[in-house]
């Protein structure tokens, strides 16, 4: 039996609330921890199959041009090669996200450095690392191939991603004040602390994945089609995946290199990246350059706004950096003008890490609003409450909710901000100046098709299956909460299997849609199997309490498992539908920071930070929390230290591992804050809860950088902000 | 090369190429794949395993090196049914999301604590010579060779307090 539900409309019945085991939204434990603690959870690499050899990537050591011939005599001479593999159908770029298809293929035409050509298998990892070494390549090269959007002449402005309302120009010169410049953010890596990884083994003609992937349903299509094999045979399991943060939602070409190999040797075969491929070959987030313009009037009110931006990407992909992506709602103004841009260049593929477009384009916005702040000498808070739209300003569409007031309030009162005196570089302790900042933290909303499996057994256990994926995220905690909340069983009594395509399909991890997505489908099945049961006693669902184990109705109170004579099982399946055109939704937040920068050194320390969020009803209060965690701290990295050095010549990347590519690490994060703003947002599902995994990093990184300004009066408007950058202004 | 190694208290004896490091004879040829893999050059830590006590990471370390050596790791300090003080505080704090760089940070925490005990200073410790002290800013900084991208950083903190608190370690 099947519970489908396409959202068109708002859910009042708020049916949650009414539940009595109590589980849902408390902090609960994660079902899975103690397999993770114990290392006993087993990710894609770490599956030890019979036979198995070890394949190691070979890749390109020029920008662009065709292989000509891959010489792998002396590769192959070498012990332990069982085989070097070219094949037309090895992919050169990961998959985007939601791709369903493969990616570019086509590896014997090079279009970025580090792009993979070949396999080399080996009986081990050691003889395979150093054959591929041994490969040798020859190219055609094309020279001259531009690897910044600087020198690119391939501009491309998107049909329907631009946007173009009265007159800014106008406004702009009429403005009572305005703001007028130019940030630059560089290539984020998603560096995921595991690295992307396969294992294929073929079967009678049917191949079994072990990867680490975010969304399997496309992920057995994309590789299906790159391989020209049916979806059928192909099975793709990811029950854990250490960290994705938009790497891995699509395929990469570790899957379909393993896939192959292992098909044309008759064993199975494991690929691992290695730490340098995942910066050369997984899509990072573009480097961007961003105007912004602001124009308001003598109450700071915002009359017209502009965001003309620059991203790139490499030949034949679609995706670009949706930059302006909360642009569109965020803030009022009759006169708007989004421009956007892409530039091809033959660097690695750019695609989504965690908040694509927000995560770069909120927190510029809002380095922009701090200007404006400075200029009108309104406080910031204050001037974001005056600039609250009623409606989508470009649309006109309503808001399903809108908490950006409330999530300020809050987070302004716990952090202190009341009082702040807003002169920068007044405040010195010893050699650090001190300054706080804040920011306004804004994420679109969505919800995508998903299905799962809810069963429940005459012993009162149940389970949930659905293919969809935990990468931290904490599904498995929230799909077992509700399911146990909607069928009145303790927590221990319910079991969540995820990550294999035999089962039910997700909607996968991403666009934080994912706790919305897979949480209702088995939101639908529990209440269809609510109903089932209430029907048993011949009472309406809504008078049926299910508590421990116990159906009880007015006074009447019938133990579950004597109305069960066998298993009951339905299908839960969400589809998005007319809500997410007729209102706008979006979770809302603020970030707040206090730093400390050397007098000496233009060294920036944060000392305190705190997010306020609002995302709708929150599922487990602990996990939430943890992914609120992740994004502000994605938001110190990219405030402070993170940036992808790409060589001018040609492209390859300079930093290519975790000691020059600067992730936040424990000292640099202080106990972070995080505070959640009650909401229930209807027409989001019939849950009304939101997504929460990436709302945190969406505007942290600019509450860091505005405080730097207050500390020391230094606009710092290239990211990250490092202290060649502050030291200069300092005395 | 052969090499025996002690690992979680047993006696395993290992034949491997001079190549393997600790970390791949560990995970490939030990079936031990609780340590793991994040860089294999000594940056982030998540192969952090115990060698006579004493925390390393095991990818810059050849396995041929360690003839003779008592190895811990992450499987050795518990079981899902049996886990240590620390695996039940990260539990607790949600000291992990993925997963993937915790049995590094508990390995890390377990040799961290010891070195507490013994006093030895750290990089922000106000006195070299004094009792050592597990403040925020002292656990941050000696953990800070264990990176965690999904980044529960505070709630790493917060484990590893909570278990120094409790053996009145924090002083």
């Amino acid at each position: 039996m099947t519970a489908h539900l396409k959202i068109d409309g708002p859910d009042e019945s708020n049916r949650l609330d009414g539940m009595a085991q109590g589980v849902i939204h408390t902090p609960a434990d994660r079902p899975e921890g103690p397999l993770k603690v114990t290392g006993t959870a087993t990710y894609a690499a770490e599956w030890q199959l019979d036979g198995m050899a070890t394949g190691v990537l070979a890749r390109a050591t020029i920008t662009r041009g065709k292989v000509v011939r891959v010489d792998a005599e002396a590769a192959r001479a070498l012990p332990g090669v069982v085989d070097v593999i070219t094949d037309s159908r090895l992919v050169r770029n990961p998959a985007q996200g939601m791709a369903n298809e493969s990616p570019v293929q086509a590896p014997d035409t090079v279009s970025y450095f580090g792009q993979p050509i070949a396999l080399v298998v080996a009986e081990t990892f050691e003889q395979a690392r150093h054959a591929a070494h041994a490969l040798q390549i020859q190219y055609e090269v094309d020279d001259g191939a531009a690897v910044s959007p600087e020198q690119s002449d391939e501009i491309d402005l998107p049909e329907g991603k631009q946007v173009a309302q009265g007159d800014l120009d106008q406004a702009m010169s009429a403005a009572a004040f305005s703001v007028d410049q130019t940030w630059t953010t560089p290539g984020h890596n998603s560096s995921a602390m595991e690295p992307h990884a396969a294992a294929a083994e073929w079967h009678e003609g049917k191949l079994t994945l072990r990867s680490s992937n975010q969304m399997l349903k496309y992920n057995r299509n994309e590789v299906a089609d790159a391989l020209g094999v049916d979806p059928e045979n192909v099975r793709v399991l990811s029950p854990y995946v250490g960290g994705g943060f938009g790497s891995k939602l699509g395929i990469g070409p570790e899957a379909v290199a393993a896939a192959i190999a292992a098909e044309k040797l008759g064993r199975p075969v494991r690929v691992v990246m290695t730490r340098q491929q995942v910066y050369e070959t997984v899509l990072h987030r573009s480097a961007s350059r961003q105007r912004v313009r602001l124009a308001a009037d003598e109450d700071g009110r915002l009359l017209g706004l502009g965001h003309d931006f620059t991203v790139y990407n490499n030949v034949g992909e679609v995706f670009s950096e949706p930059v302006a992506q909360a642009t569109h709602f965020t803030y009022p103004g009759a006169h708007r003008e989004i421009v956007h841009r892409v530039a091809t260049v033959h660097r690695v593929p750019t695609g989504s890490v965690r908040a694509p477009g927000e995560a770069i384009g909120v927190t510029v916005f809002e380095n922009a609003m701090d200007e404006l702040a400075e200029a009108t000498g309104i406080d910031p808070v204050e001037l974001r409450l005056r600039n609250i739209p009623d409606r989508d300003p470009e649309s006109g569409k309503p808001f399903s909710s809108h908490m950006l007031a409330d999530a300020l309030h809050d987070g302004a009162a716990r952090f202190g901000w009341e009082g702040r005196d807003p002169t920068p570089r007044a405040r010195l302790e010893g050699d650090w100046y001190i300054g706080t900042g804040m920011a306004a933290a804004v994420r679109v909303n969505t919800v995508m098709e998903s299905k799962a499996r809810l069963c429940l057994h005459p012993d009162l256990t149940a389970e949930v299956e659905t293919d969809m994926t935990d990468i931290g995220t904490g599904t498995y905690s929230i799909l077992t909460q509700i399911a146990a909340e909607l069928l009145g069983l303790p927590l221990s009594q319910v079991t969540t299997r995820l990550g294999d395509t035999d089962l039910p399909p997700g909607a996968g991890s991403g666009g934080s849609w994912g706790a919305s997505s897979a949480g209702t489908s088995v939101y639908l099945a529990g209440m269809k199997l609510r109903e089932q049961i209430a029907e048993k006693l011949g009472v309406a669902e809504t008078d049926l309490t299910l508590k421990d184990g116990m159906a009880i109705h007015g006074n009447r109170t019938t133990p579950l498992s004597d109305l069960l004579d066998g298993p009951l099982e339905v299908i839960g399946h969400v589809e998005g539908g007319d809500a997410g055109e007729t209102v706008r939704q979006a979770t809302y937040g603020s970030h707040f920071a206090e730093v400390a920068v050397n007098r000496h050194s233009g060294e920036t320390r944060v000392r305190r930070m705190l997010g306020s969020f609002a995302c709708g009803r929150v599922l487990n209060e602990k996990t939430a929390r943890s992914q609120c965690l992740g994004g502000m701290t994605f938001g110190i990295g990219m405030a402070l230290t993170e940036e992808m050095l790409f060589d001018p010549r040609d492209g390859h990347i300079a930093n290519n591992d975790l000691a020059e590519y600067h992730l936040a690490v424990n000292a640099d994060v202080p106990q972070l804050e995080v505070h959640f703003v009650p909401e229930r947002d209807p027409w989001a599902n019939p849950m009304q809860a939101k997504g929460i995994g990436e709302l945190g990093i969406c505007g942290a990184a600019a509450a860091i950088t505005n405080a730097i300004w207050h500390a020391t009066g230094v606009r710092v408007r290239d990211y990250p902000a490092t202290l060649d950058k502050i030291l200069p202004y300092l005395d | 090369m052969k090499t025996t190694l002690t690992v979680n208290g047993e006696a395993r004896e290992l034949d491997a190429d001079t190549r393997v490091t600790l970390l791949d004879a560990l995970r490939h040829h030990l079936d031990l794949t609780g340590t793991k893999k994040g860089c294999d050059h000594g940056q982030c830590g998540a192969c952090t395993v115990l060698v006579n006590g004493r925390r390393i990471n095991s990818c810059l370390s050849l396995a041929c090196m360690h003839d003779g050596d008592e190895i811990t790791t992450i499987e050795g300090l518990g079981t899902p049914d049996d886990m240590s003080a620390l695996q039940k505080a990260f539990v607790k704090h949600d000291g992990y999301q993925c997963g993937y760089c915790t049995p590094g940070q508990i390995c890390s925490a377990t040799a961290m604590l010891d070195e507490i005990r013994q006093n030895w200073p750290s990089h922000v410790s106000d006195d070299l010579n004094g009792p050592a002290k597990l403040t925020v800013e002292e656990v941050a900084e000696r953990m800070s060779g264990n990176l965690c991208r999904c980044s529960c950083y505070p709630n790493i903190v917060d484990a590893i307090r909570d278990v120094a608190d409790a053996e009145g370690g924090r002083s």
